[in-house]
């Protein structure tokens, strides 16, 4: 970790990696989706709407994985003033914020058919649409002061007050009779879903994953960027 | 404590002086109140239906609005930072001034929301449950809303700004708080809600003051 | 080929939703890009004088 802290030690080992992290990322989702629209199976119960599974989870699991990133970095640059913290926790935000609407919109795509309804205000859907106002105001909260610094630290505050909804979303459908259907993957016992549906779910899930940490990583590059334009620009008095 | 109560009754003082006056603030909660029946119609049935709702995004709005006030004042003046240097704790200023507002906003909704309720055709059977529920509930919106209110201090917009990062926070509160209060109406027990509520306020009353508190010195660095 | 575009009947709603996950992970993507070249390219004008 204390490698990364240096700026430009940052920016000189994150470039090389990046093409090959976002290639990889372009084959496993471009696999994984190519996987579920021609190889796998239609469910027997919800025909081919099951596809819309291949986007919707793999964008769920995303959503709440990139604001754990956001919360610790927002910890990490709060507590130990790491220098690249919160640039970690502002780049990776717009992303989360992506990634949960992907989530909503395509649950609510998938909701219309099959349970009948565009939207209903269960424990699982409205704590993953307060996710998407965090993420939400935490952008605007790192973008409201003239004073750069006092906008990251406030919006890390923001972030880590709102970690409380991550094990809501988790266990709401645990906790709740929700319409949204319990866990099918992440569960004690493994998953219940068959294998035939499971691969391309998981490779597009790396897929996404790798997206992530590559857009994370280019955004955090332009950041250091502009704050060394800022620097030449305006600094030495 | 004796630092804490001399805290208290200077922030009770300012709010009352800054609202006006506890009377202007329940006038505030009934014209809120009646603008359903004038929007929605007022079929008993259906102001029945929505009565309880309508009584916790009112004293939600209520609690936002007098919310952008509660350090606003003291940052502009510069008396936060002499308050900052006291020997009591920031915590505990912090506290007082959530105490204040509190008992200025959350405490008399409470005690009219009966009056409220009666309007609004709520089933009178559940007036008990309705009262426990905002009794437990306001003091997590005033508590939520120092830490935003504090996050936001000199910030662009800060009144929006605020509302976006408070009201998604709100909801779990207004989940149950609505819950707890329809289920009293409708004739069940409403103790798993008022339990949850209750929770939720002693967690809000220790870990609030401690996040609001980091978000003023931030605010004064 | 029909068939696969008519998705048993759920064409319009796996395709917005697949249509839409496309639209904001590019978007994001091409933003991503966007930024970076605009600000790589400042710096080395701000290099050159």
């Amino acid at each position: 970790m204390q490698r990364f802290a240096n700026p430009n030690k940052f920016m000189k080992l994150s470039g090389p990696p990046l093409p090959w992290i976002g290639g990889a990322a372009a084959l496993f989702i471009l696999g994984g989706l190519g996987l579920a629209l021609f190889a796998a199976p239609p469910d027997y119960q919800q025909g081919e709407a099951v596809k819309i599974m291949y986007v919707h989870v793999p964008a769920a699991w995303l959503a709440s994985l990139v604001y754990a990133v956001v919360a610790g970095a927002s910890a990490v640059g709060l507590i130990w003033r790491h220098p690249l913290a919160h640039i970690a926790a502002e780049s990776a935000a717009p992303l989360g914020a992506g990634f949960t609407l992907i989530c909503l919109v395509s649950g609510s795509l998938w909701g219309e058919p099959m349970w009948g309804t565009w939207w209903v205000w269960d424990a699982r859907l409205t704590s993953v649409l307060v996710l998407f106002f965090l993420y939400l105001g935490f952008i605007a909260l790192s973008r409201a002061f003239d004073d750069r610094t006092r906008g990251s630290r406030a919006a890390a505050v923001l972030a880590l007050v709102g970690v409380i909804n991550l094990p809501i979303i988790k266990f709401s459908v645990d906790w709740w009779n929700t319409l949204h259907q319990p866990a099918s993957v992440f569960r004690i016992g493994g998953p219940t879903i068959a294998a035939p549906l499971l691969w391309p779910l998981l490779v597009t899930a790396v897929g996404f994953l790798l997206f992530f940490v590559a857009l994370l990583l280019l955004r955090m590059r332009t950041a250091l960027a502009e704050a060394k334009l800022r620097a030449l620009r305006f600094g030495g008095g | 404590m004796s630092g804490f109560s001399a805290l208290l009754a200077r922030d009770l003082r300012l709010a009352l002086r800054q609202s006006g006056d506890i009377a202007i603030v329940l006038a505030f909660f009934a014209l809120a109140a009646m603008l359903f029946p004038f929007g929605v119609g007022p079929e008993p049935e259906l102001l029945s239906r929505i009565s309880a709702g309508v009584l916790w995004v009112t004293a939600l709005l209520a609690a936002l609005l007098s919310l952008e006030r509660l350090f606003e004042s003291d940052y502009q003046d510069g008396s936060l930072e002499a308050l900052a240097l006291m020997p009591t704790p920031l915590e505990f200023q912090v506290l007082a001034k959530c105490l204040a507002h509190w008992l200025t906003t959350g405490l008399p909704l409470t005690v009219v929301a009966p009056l409220l309720a009666l309007a609004l055709h709520f089933d009178p059977a559940g007036y008990p449950g309705l009262v426990a529920a905002l009794f437990l509930g306001t003091p997590v919106l005033t508590l939520l809303g120092a830490v935003g209110a504090a996050l936001c201090l000199g910030a662009r917009r800060g009144g929006s700004l605020l509302a976006l990062l408070i009201l998604p926070l709100y909801i779990p509160v207004l989940v149950f708080g609505v819950g707890a209060s329809e289920a009293a109406a409708m004739g069940y027990a409403a103790r798993p809600e008022l339990l949850l509520l209750a929770a939720m306020s002693l967690a809000a009353l220790a870990l609030a003051p401690w996040a609001a508190a980091s978000a003023l010195r931030q605010a004064l660095e | 080929m029909g068939d696969f575009l008519a998705m048993g009947g759920y064409a319009r709603f796996v395709w917005p939703a697949y249509g839409v996950a496309a639209i904001v992970l590019l978007g994001l993507l091409g933003h991503a890009l966007w930024a970076w070249r605009r600000a790589s390219a400042a710096l080395k004008d701000e290099g050159k004088r």
